[in-house]
């Protein structure tokens, strides 16, 4: 079987009568038992899988099935499925089974695409190399010594080792696009409120925001499209209308693109990173489009405001998993108090009680201005000055991530070096604008570095639009 | 920001998590290096800026008064960690 790019290839083999959605899930389900060593599937569905893919082929037959006949996806282990477990790789919701399907799994099977099985990622998508999972860390199919990046280690793994067509991933700092970069495919973070946060398990409610993880800019657009919307269930979701993004065409005229001067004068920047950033500055250039450097004060308390706000918001949706009504439960609890703490402590991993502490810190009588409501107050100022930007420019440029994939384990010693990871990429959940990230480079270690795309927000066909024209400059 | 012992007990209890002697002398040191970190906000000029507090722009949603999406009692009990036929059991709370 061939490793397809986009479903519009599918379709044509399934059309010439080549492959078949069944001969598909086996190809896929034969791919993830021989690459069980990188620890990304959690799950796989594979009776459901299969029996589902009769019934797809029938539908192909038939000229009945819908707009994702032929493509198998898999979900980060935070998205809810009905009748199946979900965990957010963590030890507190152990056998949990969900009761109802997220609005994007519901939108996925409406158009017939087939869910191949649930993928690791950091517990409760705290983390930014998928090392913080009860299930421990996915490793990188392109290096499995180094990590897969997080918290959608796995989604994004699973499309670059091909073990299933699309992922769906969520992204509340980074969390789609930097494993993207680090596992060299795309990954799609749509404008804060553009895809239903329902079903999602909940990390960071003002920012997070679910997304395709894809081979293909037509995949990826083609996905987004359809989870996005309007949704009862999420009051909270734009009614903002979906434009048809999977059309988007590589765009005809000159655009006019800003890149942000401190970002790439930080000196955490690696500098093969920078070197193909500033040849691809130049290159658009030389194509005609008008690329200038902007300036970008806040670059230094991106990651704080981010940190100050993520924890407060985690503290709160985190409070939920008390050990009485669903997950786990201590069986040391011998009253209320302890069934509480003692299931939390047991249950919650050490990054996950960090930040439900810093969270309950900031949020704390004494403390809540001078930090929370700060962090608020520099939210505003980083929103305004990005849309100030986006008023005179179609699009922000920057690195996907300061570094490529790192070595396992290697980044644990303190918590701030590993926040750094992000420092690029949590811009745009600060912002609630959308971003993707693109595998553009490989490094002189033959590792993919990813370059980020931003633009203002439900600009989600220009973004993909112009993503195909700089996707179509590397080949 | 000096981090002391009753600081952490007391996020700790509010938390509703423990850590015993080790695992707080690890959080005391983490969040002093965190707490350092974020102090960078103190820099920024904020003067007159309001603070961002929703996201969407989607104002007063709102949806007919009817019940739907309700959980039956059987599901409800589906994923407790401890149940009777009718009920979640929990440790007795009231003390003799």
């Amino acid at each position: 079987m061939k490793n397809f790019t986009s479903l519009s290839e599918i379709r044509e083999s399934i059309h010439s009568g080549s492959t078949s959605c069944q001969s598909l899930v086996d190809y896929y389900l034969e791919r993830i038992d021989k690459h069980k060593d990188l620890n990304i599937y959690i799950e796989v569905f594979t009776d459901e899988a299969i029996s589902r893919a009769k019934k797809v082929d029938e539908k192909l037959q038939a000229g009945t099935a819908g707009r994702l006949a032929g493509m198998v996806i898999a979900l980060k282990d935070n998205i809810c499925f009905e009748g199946h477990k979900v965990s957010a790789s963590s030890k507190i919701l152990e056998g949990f089974e969900s009761l109802y399907s997220a609005t994007v799994v519901e939108r996925l099977l409406k158009e017939d695409a087939i869910i191949i099985g649930r993928v690791n990622c950091d517990e409760f998508a705290m983390g930014s190399a998928n090392e913080t999972s009860t299930y421990g860390p996915v490793k990188n199919p392109c290096d499995p010594k180094t990590v897969a990046g997080g918290s959608s280690g796995g989604s994004a793994a699973a499309v670059a080792a091909d073990l299933c067509q699309v992922a769906l991933g969520s992204d509340t700092g980074g969390s789609i696009r930097q494993p993207a970069a680090f596992c060299g495919v795309i990954g799609m973070k749509p404008t804060y409120a553009r895809v239903s946060r329902f079903g999602l398990i909940a990390y960071a409610s003002s920012f997070d925001q679910i997304g395709p993880l894809a081979k293909s800019i037509e995949d990826a657009a083609l996905v987004t499209e359809i989870i996005a919307g309007v949704d009862p269930n999420d009051s909270t979701s734009s009614s903002v209308p979906v434009t048809p993004y999977s059309e988007a065409k590589i765009p005809s005229g000159k655009k006019k693109i800003a890149y942000l001067k401190e970002y790439i004068e930080s000196p955490g920047l690696n500098p093969e990173i920078k070197e193909n950033f500033l040849k691809l500055i130049s290159d658009l250039k030389a194509q005609g489009h008008i690329v200038e450097e902007q300036k970008f004060p806040y670059l230094d308390v991106i990651v704080p405001s981010y940190y100050v706000l993520t924890t407060a918001e985690a503290s709160s949706n985190l409070a939920r998993f008390d050990g009485a009504h669903y997950g786990y439960r201590s069986p040391n609890a011998h009253d209320i108090e302890s069934t509480y703490k003692l299931s939390r402590t047991e249950g919650f991993g050490e990054e996950v009680k960090r930040r439900i502490m810093l969270g309950t810190f900031v949020l704390s009588s004494g403390y809540y201005d001078a930090y929370y409501t700060k962090a608020q107050r520099v939210r505003r100022l980083i929103q305004d000055r990005t849309e100030e930007v986006l008023k005179n420019y179609d699009f922000i440029l920057m690195p996907t991530t300061p570094s490529t994939a790192f070595e396992i384990g290697v980044k644990n010693e303190d918590p701030t070096v590993v926040y750094l990871e992000d420092i690029y990429t949590v811009h745009a959940n600060l912002a609630g604008i959308p971003a993707i990230s693109l595998p553009l480079w490989k490094s002189s270690e033959n590792m993919p570095i990813g370059v980020q795309l931003m633009a203002a927000s439900f600009k989600e066909e220009e973004l993909f639009s112009f993503s195909k024209l700089l996707m179509n400059s590397k080949n | 920001m000096k981090v002391d012992d009753k600081l952490v007990e007391h996020l700790a209890h509010l938390s509703r998590l423990e850590f015993d002697d080790v695992s707080k002398e690890k959080m005391k040191f983490d969040f002093e290096k965190i707490l350092d970190f974020v102090a960078k906000l103190d820099e920024v000029d904020t003067k007159g800026v309001e603070p961002l507090v929703y996201m969407s722009a989607e104002t007063n949603v709102l949806r007919e008064d009817k019940v739907k999406g309700e959980v039956s009692q059987k599901d409800a009990l589906q994923n407790a960690p401890k149940k009777d036929t009718d009920y979640i059991r929990i440790p007795k709370v009231i003390k003799n």
